[in-house]
């Protein structure tokens, strides 16, 4: 099977799943052709109740969302404001 | 109970009964109603018929968590309608702890440049509060960062202060209204909407209020209130967005800043981009990672105001170690950070210290700062030049009172056609061709543009209490209006607004909400009579715009929206106008 790679920004708690990552830089990850949201946090090993929005080009897209080549992809916990 | 009312044209005080009507009510619904039946709507707002009120909310002083909430409203000198603002700060349970159920400030002193402040304490021989009148002239054209220590000595450590600064001696419109901090700064703000002009314009530099003996606020049905606040209390600290170390205690509220730009919806260089290439360097994270830095160990927030249990707070500290700033908040920074293509946080965080120190609201002038910017006063991006207009609006300079009074009238000064208010109130930190129902409560609020009367970010970007399509126009009056019509429920009872992030998700919370009134009142409201009562608010504030000549023709986005696509999606305002009389046609 074919690879992509998707650039991925995580924020807010989420980057210290990641050795390295710093929140909102992006990082490159290769995927098969064909994976979905949910893969690319199994992937980085994101524990998925700390998922709470993805983005996928300034959308925010399902976790069964099928992922392009190139794509970027900002992964959020539940966060909040005003 | 009482309604407590300083008269600025002779310095006397009268201690009135609560009529009737007035039972329920408690912040919002009650300041909107004391403006509605008492302010001339057709009068002018620094004039002697317009009134300052103030209310804690109806839970305000007890142990409800998170509950601290002053009201404040008037007619507004930015909008010419009516002007409801809250802050979190000890003023608020002060109050209520006195039985002070609402303070009136009416009337206007004959001496023009003279400054008084009423001294507000509990007089456990009459069993009432008293007031004394004060001669506030030394405390005039001085900063708030002055003058706050110099009340503390003088009034004791237990006092609690409400207060305008030189920017509301000046009768700016940008002008907010300052209140204590638990630390005792002048940080919290009721900023929005120029209340601080109105209060200047009476003559009143301060009240400062001390509930020192005061008998506290009385409860109805003890048992249902602890039953209410217990589950309250569960609901904020089980959510993760407002438990201890969650998202809002951790990062702040600025953790916003990356997920607005992520959705192309965090407005950028006065409104003519919705991405930020440096928001990263100011978002909440950046914020918690600089203060770990410059400490050597990791912060987190602390309450604005007794018994929060969210505490989103901040404090900024300089490369040195020492405090730079409270409270570097998602708007704040925005408005003078993305807003103003400025990407150092020291920057924005002086910016804030000015306006908390000259006492302006940070959004309106940071959203100044930006017209000014596409006029040429200043390069986007320049950050010390930004500073320097700060100043001049501190002076009072002519081009300082021109900046002074808002982003709205600085555009047209200049000849700037993208000034994006409604109302004559800049908008705050979300782009409404970006987020199509934020845009309708922008449009629609009694207040001129404001994002707390309606706050749709929670299911259109966060995914809270439901989930929406940003980009979408469909349904979103609808959801406005539902939006708007509870929080002027919750803007009532005393609580924070952003104890909605847990209640919307957990029904329970929400039901707690609802008990905590029922004990102190003696009412019998259940969940679905939140959005009722908020409703006949909307009313009475509705009908003070129209009567000031505000209709609905004034419910509407700044043309440019209309027809100046917004990157990255390329998108316009395009809610109909049917869709935005809706909002209040079917209300």
């Amino acid at each position: 099977m074919n690879a992509m790679r998707v650039r991925v920004k995580l924020y807010a708690t989420l980057g210290k799943h990641v050795a390295g990552m710093a929140p909102g830089i992006p990082f490159e990850v290769e995927l098969p052709d064909g994976a979905t949201v949910a893969d690319l946090v199994k992937r980085l090993n994101l524990p998925q109740e700390e998922v709470k929005v993805a983005f996928v080009n300034g959308r925010a897209r399902p976790m069964d969302w099928r992922l392009q080549a190139d794509d970027e992809v900002g992964i959020f916990p539940p966060v909040g404001g005003g | 109970m009482w309604i407590l009312r300083l008269n600025m044209s002779d310095r006397t005080y009268r201690l009135d009964a609560v009529p009737e009507a007035y039972k329920y009510l408690g912040g919002r619904g009650l300041t909107s109603t004391i403006v509605h039946d008492e302010v001339p709507p057709l009068c002018h707002p620094l004039g002697p018929n317009n009134k300052l009120v103030f209310a804690p909310g109806i839970v305000t002083g007890t142990a409800a968590p998170t509950s601290a909430r002053i009201s404040a409203g008037g007619k507004s000198p930015l909008t010419g309608g009516i002007k409801e603002s809250n802050a979190g700060s000890s003023f608020a349970p002060a109050l209520a702890r006195m039985g002070i159920k609402a303070i009136v400030v009416e009337g206007q002193p004959k001496e023009k440049g003279k400054y008084w402040m009423a001294h507000v304490t509990w007089d456990a021989g009459a069993g009432k509060p008293k007031v004394e009148f004060l001669p506030a002239d030394e405390y005039a054209g001085k900063g708030l960062y002055e003058v706050f220590p110099k009340l503390y000595e003088r009034f004791g450590q237990k006092a609690s202060i409400a207060g305008c600064g030189v920017a509301g001696e000046y009768g700016f419109a940008g002008a907010g209204l300052v209140f204590n901090d638990l630390a005792k700064r002048p940080s919290r703000y009721s900023g929005r909407g120029g209340l601080g002009a109105v209060m200047g314009s009476k003559g009143l530099k301060f009240i400062v209020a001390d509930d020192t003996g005061a008998p506290g606020v009385t409860i109805l049905d003890k048992a249902l209130f602890d039953q209410g606040r217990a589950k309250l209390t569960d609901a904020l600290r089980e959510h993760a967005i407002t438990k201890p170390k969650g998202a809002l205690n951790t990062y702040g509220t600025a953790v916003l800043i990356n997920i607005l730009n992520e959705a192309g919806g965090l407005p950028t260089r006065n409104f003519s981009s919705g991405r930020f290439e440096g928001a990263a360097k100011i978002a909440g994270e950046a914020v918690f990672e600089g203060n770990k830095q410059r400490l050597g160990k990791e912060l987190y927030n602390h309450a604005c105001s007794p018994g929060c249990i969210i505490q989103c707070s901040n404090t900024w500290y300089k490369p040195d170690g020492t405090e730079h700033v409270s409270c570097q908040e998602y708007e704040s920074i925005w408005a003078f950070g993305a807003n103003c293509g400025i990407d150092s946080l020291d920057d924005t965080g002086e910016l804030i210290r000015l306006c908390n120190d000259y006492g302006l609201d940070t959004i309106e002038m940071g959203g100044t700062i930006a017209v000014a910017m596409e006029a040429g006063l200043a390069k986007f991006g320049d950050g010390k030049r930004a500073i320097e207009l700060m100043h001049e609006i501190g002076k009072g300079t002519p081009l300082g009172r021109i900046l002074g009074n808002g982003a709205a009238t600085t555009g047209k000064v200049f000849g700037v056609v993208r000034v994006p208010h409604v109302k004559g109130q800049n908008m705050p930190a979300y782009e409404p061709r970006a987020v199509k129902g934020i845009g309708i409560t922008y449009a629609t609020s009694t207040m001129g543009a404001d994002h707390t009367a309606g706050y749709t970010i929670a299911p259109e970007i966060l995914s809270v209490g439901g989930k929406a399509d940003p980009l979408s126009p469909e349904g979103k009056a609808a959801l406005s209006r539902a939006f708007q019509a509870t929080t002027a429920f919750i803007d009532s009872t005393g609580h924070c607004l952003f104890i909605a992030f847990a209640i919307l998700d957990i029904a329970s919370g929400f039901e707690g909400m609802m008990e905590e009134c029922n004990g102190v009142l003696g009412t019998n409201w259940k969940s679905e009579d939140a959005a009722k009562i908020g409703a006949e608010i909307l009313k009475k504030e509705r009908a003070f715009n129209e009567a000031a000549g505000i209709g609905k023709e004034a419910d509407r986005v700044p043309e440019f929206m209309k027809y100046e696509p917004l990157p990255p999606h390329n998108q316009v305002f395009d809610v109909p106008d049917s869709a935005l009389d809706s909002v209040y046609g079917e209300l």
